[in-house]
């Protein structure tokens, strides 16, 4: 955790799960939101305007600015506060507005 | 398909929600309520059953009173299924949603909407830089994640849930840099003279005056009567500058937390094209409801904080009476049981409704942040400032769906949830007309992100599940 981390955890984890971000995997404690474990983990943006690229971050932790969408798993814009994080889950910044190729990589077939 | 008709579908499982499963689920009805967050509570009450020991304390008496009303809620008998995003909710009282990923179908006979409110949008210069939330984020962090700012936090506008971050964060030994204020002392002689009932709503001043005074004790650096705001930095937040006692001020913080108060969440009822009106005492929509919760729709019912902002109690009791009034409608008690069943709940709505003036008036928003100068962003999706919203008033628009059709503010993932009232505001203002007259947003489903796989999915929820 950096030393001038965005957030801090009150008192120790009692489990933690691992999660990839960006590549880079991340401890985080189990049972909360995606968006409170990339907030713990000090990272700053969460995703890049669709309009003009502007880095967002989470805003209202509550499902209604939609600032903290991100790529989970392959399935592009998903709100970062209302997912649990879930041991192995592979997440990257929305970059932009969401792909809409149909069935090209494998995890896009989500949306097919 | 008859069979698998609910009787009271309610969406939401804060307050209102929870009581209005409650009463229906006493008098009998099948009742199924939705809810978008993994456990019963709401916002208010987020993570009450799970919450540890220390979360508890650091978050008051009031936040843990919510404990036995989830708990009762989880016994009472409804069908309750978190994790749901409602993506659609039709005048035939069907509900679409999301849920685990796959897309699912309810027939109700009515539906509560008791989907309770978000804060309102503070449109100051800086807020889209990553570093700035909203207080209500920070308590969500607090409640549902027992995380707390790492660096240095200020917090900025106006409202008792402003004082009361404040001091959680204090009990849970965060010291703020400031607390900066944008209401001043001159509003509370200045409320008071407006509402001559407040007296009756002192309980809830007394409360407001507790936490003023536990930040006094600690010494909080508290700045009254701030004006232009600015939040600095390029690409973060580094401090927030402002106005006050004629002095221009910097305080260097990562953490800018913006508060000026909560609005009811309308999304599903404007989708419904219920009827709505602009309420001037709470600045913001309010949907048209009879003294039961029905809307201008017939079976459809609001109650708490999605209908009018009136607060965790207020919340409980509207749900109770929405509850009463279907069960009376299915024909299980007639009006004279119902008229003695509601009369202790709507005595205690007058009593738990009185604060609520002298609130509205005392932590009224100021104008600056309600309708900005015109370089700063309204619409975060799309990136709309308000110098653009008055240029489109120039050209002719006049109410948020043409300007949403001349630079697609609103238009975004969000869907006006953080600019309408911002956008009606701005045309309103620089139109010279009220409101009223400018509108809102046509909101149209999907309310929340679906697939075309999930919606080509969608399937019923299933008698066995019920």
């Amino acid at each position: 955790m950096p030393a001038d981390s965005l957030f801090r955890a009150l008192g120790p984890a009692d489990k933690s799960v691992l999660i990839e971000f960006e590549g880079a995997f991340l401890s985080v404690p189990a049972g909360i939101s995606l968006a409170a474990a990339l907030l713990l983990s000090g990272v700053t943006h969460t995703r890049e305007s669709a309009v003009n690229g502007r880095p967002g971050a989470p805003y209202c932790m509550m499902g209604v600015c939609f600032e903290c969408l991100v790529e989970v798993d392959g399935q592009a814009n998903c709100q970062a506060c209302l997912l649990p994080v879930r041991a192995g889950m592979r997440v990257r910044r929305q970059r932009g507005a969401r792909d809409v190729r149909v069935g090209d990589h494998g995890e896009e077939g989500a949306d097919e | 398909m008859n069979n698998q008709t609910v009787d009271l579908i309610v969406i939401g499982a804060g307050p209102a929600g929870m009581s209005a499963a409650l009463e229906a689920t006493r008098q009998g009805l099948s009742v199924v309520v939705l809810d978008e967050q993994p456990g019963p509570g709401g916002q208010i009450y987020r993570n009450v059953l799970q919450a540890d020991p220390r979360s508890r304390s650091v978050l008051g008496e009031d936040y843990e009173a919510g404990a036995g009303l989830a708990a009762a809620f989880l016994q009472c008998g409804a069908r309750y299924l978190a994790n749901a995003a409602i993506w659609q909710v039709t005048p035939q009282r069907q509900v679409h949603y999301l849920i685990d990923g796959r897309a699912e179908v309810l027939q109700g006979r009515h539906v509560l909407i008791a989907t309770g409110a978000f804060e309102r949008p503070m449109p100051i210069p800086g807020w889209t830089l990553p570093g700035v939330m909203t207080a209500g984020a920070g308590q969500i962090l607090l409640k549902s994640a027992a995380l707390v700012p790492g660096g240095p936090v200020v917090l900025a506008g106006c409202g008792p849930l402003l004082y009361l971050l404040a001091v959680q964060y204090l009990r849970a030994g965060i010291t703020l840099e400031a607390l900066v204020d944008t209401s001043g002392r001159g509003d509370l002689a200045r409320a008071w003279r407006k509402v001559p009932r407040a007296l009756r709503g002192w309980r809830e001043l007394l409360k407001g005056l507790g936490l003023l005074a536990e930040l006094k004790r600690a010494g909080i650096r508290h700045f009254r009567d701030a004006r232009n705001l600015l939040v600095e930095g390029q690409a973060q937040a580094h401090s927030l500058s402002f106005d006050s006692n004629g002095c221009r001020w910097n305080i260097p913080a990562t953490r800018v937390l913006l508060h000026q108060g909560v609005v009811p969440n309308t999304q599903i009822s404007w989708s419904l094209r219920a009827e709505h009106d602009w309420n001037e005492q709470q600045l913001c929509w309010i949907t048209r409801r009879n003294r039961w919760g029905e809307t201008s729709l017939p079976g459809i019912f609001i109650a708490g904080d999605s209908g009018a902002i009136g607060g965790a109690q207020v919340a409980q009791l509207e749900g109770r009476l929405a509850a009463l009034a279907v069960v009376a409608k299915l024909g299980n008690i007639d009006a004279q049981q119902l008229q003695q069943l509601a009369k202790p709940y709507r005595k205690a709505l007058r009593r738990q409704r009185a604060a609520r003036p002298l609130i509205d008036a005392l932590y009224r928003p100021q104008q600056q942040n309600r309708i900005p100068a015109n370089e700063v962003i309204v619409c975060r999706c799309e990136e709309v400032s308000a110098g653009a919203i008055r240029h489109y008033v120039e050209l002719g628009c006049l109410g948020p769906n043409q300007t949403k059709a001349f630079g697609r503010c609103g238009m975004g993932p969000c869907q006006g949830r953080l600019c309408g009232l911002s956008v009606t505001e701005i045309i309103a203002e620089h139109r010279q007309v009220p409101a009223a007259e400018v509108g809102y947003y046509r909101i149209r489903s999907p309310l929340k992100p679906i697939t075309l796989g999930q919606l080509a999915t969608e399937k019923p929820l299933t008698q066995e599940h019920l």
